[in-house]
C-alpha cells in the first residue's frame, strides 16, 4: 500500500497562480477548508493576504521590539549625558545646574530614534529568520518568478490536514497554473 | 522634450505616474536590466567620469589640507568658519528631500513617491555622507576627530553635551544611520528580484548574499510592512530634527543675524527646497541615460515643483521675518547686519540670493514651467546655487562683521576651498553613479504594487 512506503521528506505543496486576486481567493478558500500551516510567496505585499492566511490573528512583535528599542535608546541617550555631566566630568558655569536637562533633550531624542530603528530592523529580520540563503521553498520549478510576476500559496506539510494526494487535488481545484510538491532538501528546517 | 500634450494646461492630472502597458515582468526587467546588462550607457560614462575628474581634486585638496592644515583655506580671525561649515549645512540640507519623500509622504500615501523614493535616498545617503566630511576637515586635527565621541579614556574627559555642536555629532549619525537602516529595508525584496534574474553566477552570490534569503513569503511581508511603517513614522521626526539641530550651532550664540528663534523652521524649508532641486537636477539627466521615461513621468516633476515652490515660498518668509525681526527688535548690531548685508562689502552674494530663491522660484508658479524639463532643469541648479549662497550669507557675513569693528575682516575662498567645494560635488556623483549601477534606482516592488493598485482602481472604480 501506499501509506506503508517510506514518506517523501516533503515542505508542503505548492500551487502558482499568475493574478493577485486569485492568490487571494485560493488563500482565503484554503483556510476556510482547515488548512492552518499556510504560507504564500509574492512580488510585493498583497493587501488582505495577512488576513487570509490568518496571520493578523497571530502576534506581531515589531511595534513591541521598536517600541523597547526607542524607550532603550532615549535612556541611554539621558544617563549617558547625566553621567558624564553630573558625576563624571561635572563642569559648573556661571552656577548652572549641572543635569540641564533641557539641553540634553537633543540627545535623548537621537538615541531613542536611532535604538528603535535598529531594534525594529533587527527585530524583522529576526523574526522573519533572516539570513536564511538556503530554504526548500527554493526548490519549486519557477520559483524565480515569485520575486518577478507569480504568485505562490503553499501549505507546508507540517500542517495537521496535509497528505500530498490529497493536498495537490485541493490545491488544483483552486484553478493555479502548476501545482507542485516541494521536497526539503539535504537540509531539515522545521518551524 | 518630446512633451506633447502635457504642454497643455489643465491636462497635466491625467499623466499617469506609470505609463500604461505595462506588467509586473516588464517593470521587473526594465529596471533590472539597468544593474544586470553588461552594456554600460555612455551617458553614464560621462557622469562617473566627471565624478570622478571632480573626485580627484577633492583628494588633492585634502590631501593638501592634512599636510599644511586649515591656513590653506580662506578662514581667519574672525572668520573662522567658511567654506567647510557652509559646505556641511549645503550637502545635509540637500540630503533631507530622500528622507521627506521616503518618510513623510509615505506616511501621507502619496503615490508618487514610489519611483523617485529609492533614488531619492541613495542621493539622501551620499549627500549626509559628503555632509559627514566637512566637520572633520575643518577641525585643525583631523586625525584626533574621535575626541567629539563619548568613550572612556584615560584623560577621563567627556564631550561638552550642552553644546550644540555635540548635538550635531549625535544628531548627523543618528540620520546616517537610520536613513541606510531605511534604505536597506527598502532594497532587500529588490535584492531578492536581481538574485532570481542574475545569470552570471558572482552576480547571484552577490545578490543572494545581500538578499539574505528573501523569499517575498507572507510572513516576510506582514513584519516588513510594519517595520517600514514605523520606520517612516520614527524617519518622519528624525529629519525635521536634523537641521533644526544644525540652526542651533547657530540660534543657540549671541552673534547678530544668528540668534533668532526663526531659524530651525527656516533651516528645514530651505534643507528641503535646496534636496527637490538636487532630486530634480539628478533625475532630469539620469532618467534620461536609462530611459526611465515610463516610470519617472512629468506628473513627477510637477508635483516635485510644486513642493519645492512651497518650501521656496516658506525660505523667502523666513528671509522677511529675519529683516523684520532686526528692525523690531531695535537691536544695533542686528540693525547693523542687516544694513550691512543689504549695502556692505557682500551684497553682490545677497542679491544674487535673493535673485536665485526668492524670484526664480516664483517662475514655478507656471504649469508650462514646471513641467518643461529644460527650464525646470535650469531653476533647480539656481536654487541649489542659491541655497549655497544663503549658508554663504548666514556664516560669513555675521562673522566678518561681529560686535567688535577693530576685528573686522573679510573672508575670500581660496583655490582650495573651491578645491572642496567642486571635490565633494565629485565625491557625490561617483558614489551616485556607482549606486545607479549596481542596485535598482527604483523601488521595482512598489512600481509592482502601484501597478496592482491601479488596475485595481480600473476595475473597481469604489
Amino acid at each position: 500500500m501506499n501509506e506503508r512506503a517510506p514518506k517523501r521528506n516533503l515542505f508542503g505543496v505548492i500551487a502558482r497562480f499568475e493574478e493577485a486576486g486569485d492568490l487571494l481567493v485560493a488563500a482565503k478558500r484554503a483556510y476556510a477548508a482547515g488548512y492552518r500551516q499556510l504560507d504564500a510567496y509574492t512580488p510585493f505585499p498583497v493587501h488582505g493576504l495577512s488576513e487570509a492566511l490568518g496571520l493578523d490573528k497571530q502576534p506581531n512583535f515589531v511595534p513591541y521590539l521598536v517600541l523597547l528599542g526607542a524607550i532603550f535608546g532615549g535612556l541611554a541617550g539621558y544617563m549617558l549625558q547625566y553621567y558624564t555631566s553630573v558625576i563624571a566630568y561635572p563642569l559648573n558655569i556661571g552656577s548652572r545646574p549641572l543635569n540641564s536637562w533641557p539641553a540634553f533633550m537633543v540627545i535623548t531624542f537621537e538615541g531613542a530614534v536611532l535604538m528603535a530603528a535598529v531594534a525594529g530592523v533587527l527585530g524583522m529580520l529576526f523574526l522573519n529568520k533572516l539570513p536564511m540563503p538556503y530554504h526548500p521553498v527554493f526548490n519549486t520549478p519557477n520559483f524565480n518568478r515569485a520575486s518577478r510576476d507569480a504568485f505562490f500559496l503553499c501549505v507546508l506539510a507540517t500542517d495537521p490536514r496535509f497528505d500530498e494526494q490529497e493536498t495537490g487535488a485541493f490545491l488544483k481545484s483552486l484553478h493555479p497554473s502548476a501545482v507542485h510538491a516541494v521536497e526539503q532538501g539535504d537540509t531539515e528546517i522545521y518551524d | 522634450m518630446a512633451l506633447g500634450h502635457a504642454e497643455k494646461p489643465g491636462q497635466i492630472q491625467e499623466i499617469p505616474l506609470l505609463q500604461p502597458g505595462h506588467s509586473y515582468g516588464t517593470i521587473t526587467d526594465k529596471i533590472s536590466e539597468v544593474v544586470l546588462r553588461l552594456r554600460t550607457p555612455l551617458g553614464w560614462f560621462i557622469g562617473f567620469g566627471v565624478g570622478a575628474v571632480l573626485f580627484t581634486v577633492f583628494l588633492v585638496s585634502v590631501g593638501v589640507l592634512f599636510a599644511y592644515g586649515v591656513g590653506i583655506w580662506g578662514i581667519n580671525i574672525p572668520v573662522g568658519w567658511g567654506t567647510a561649515i557652509v559646505m556641511l549645512i549645503w550637502w545635509i540640507g540637500i540630503g533631507h528631500a530622500g528622507t521627506l519623500i521616503s518618510a513623510i509622504l509615505f506616511l501621507f500615501r502619496q503615490q508618487w513617491r514610489t519611483s523617485i523614493n529609492r533614488f531619492a535616498e541613495a542621493m539622501t545617503l551620499f549627500a549626509v555622507s559628503c555632509a559627514g566630511l566637512f566637520p572633520i576637515l575643518h577641525l585643525g586635527r583631523p586625525w584626533v576627530m574621535y575626541w567629539i565621541m563619548p568613550y572612556p579614556n584615560t584623560f577621563g574627559l567627556w564631550p561638552q553635551f550642552r553644546s550644540p555642536l555635540s548635538w550635531d555629532v549625535f544628531a548627523i549619525t543618528a540620520y546616517a544611520t537610520t536613513s541606510v537602516l531605511f534604505w536597506f529595508v527598502g532594497l532587500i525584496p529588490d535584492l531578492a528580484a536581481l538574485r532570481d534574474k542574475a545569470t552570471f553566477k558572482p552576480l547571484q552570490y552577490f545578490y543572494g548574499m545581500l538578499a539574505m534569503g528573501w523569499r517575498g513569503s507572507a510572513r516576510h511581508w506582514h513584519h516588513y510592512n510594519s517595520l517600514y511603517l514605523l520606520l517612516a513614522a520614527i524617519a518622519t521626526p528624525l529629519v525635521v530634527s536634523v537641521h533644526t539641530v544644525i540652526s542651533f550651532d547657530f540660534a543657540i550664540s549671541v552673534m547678530p543675524g544668528w540668534h533668532t528663534t526663526v531659524f530651525p523652521p527656516y533651516f528645514v524649508a530651505g534643507a528641503i527646497f535646496s534636496g527637490f532641486a538636487m532630486v530634480i537636477t539628478l533625475t532630469i539627466p539620469i532618467r534620461k541615460i536609462f530611459k526611465m521615461e515610463d516610470f519617472i513621468t512629468l506628473r513627477h516633476f510637477d508635483l516635485m515643483a510644486k513642493v519645492m515652490l512651497a518650501t521656496g515660498l516658506l525660505v523667502v518668509y523666513g528671509y522677511l521675518t529675519e529683516a523684520f525681526t532686526a528692525w523690531y527688535s531695535g537691536n544695533q548690531y542686528e540693525l547693523y547686519l542687516l544694513k550691512n548685508r543689504l549695502l556692505g562689502p557682500y551684497a553682490p552674494v545677497v542679491y544674487a540670493l535673493i535673485f536665485c530663491n526668492a524670484v526664480t522660484v516664483q517662475l514655478l508658479w507656471f504649469k508650462k514651467i514646471r513641467t518643461n524639463l529644460v527650464l525646470l532643469f535650469i531653476i533647480s541648479i539656481i536654487i541649489n546655487i542659491g541655497m549655497y549662497l544663503e549658508r554663504f550669507m548666514i556664516i560669513v557675513i555675521s562673522l566678518s562683521r561681529e560686535y567688535l569693528p577693530s576685528s573686522w575682516t573679510l573672508f575670500t575662498p581660496t583655490q582650495w576651498d573651491w578645491g572642496i567645494i567642486f571635490g565633494s560635488l565629485g565625491l557625490f556623483l561617483v558614489l551616485l553613479f556607482l549606486f545607479v549601477r549596481t542596485l535598482p534606482m527604483i523601488s521595482i516592488f512598489e512600481v509592482r504594487e502601484l501597478l496592482h493598485q491601479t488596475q485595481e482602481g480600473e476595475t473597481h472604480p469604489a
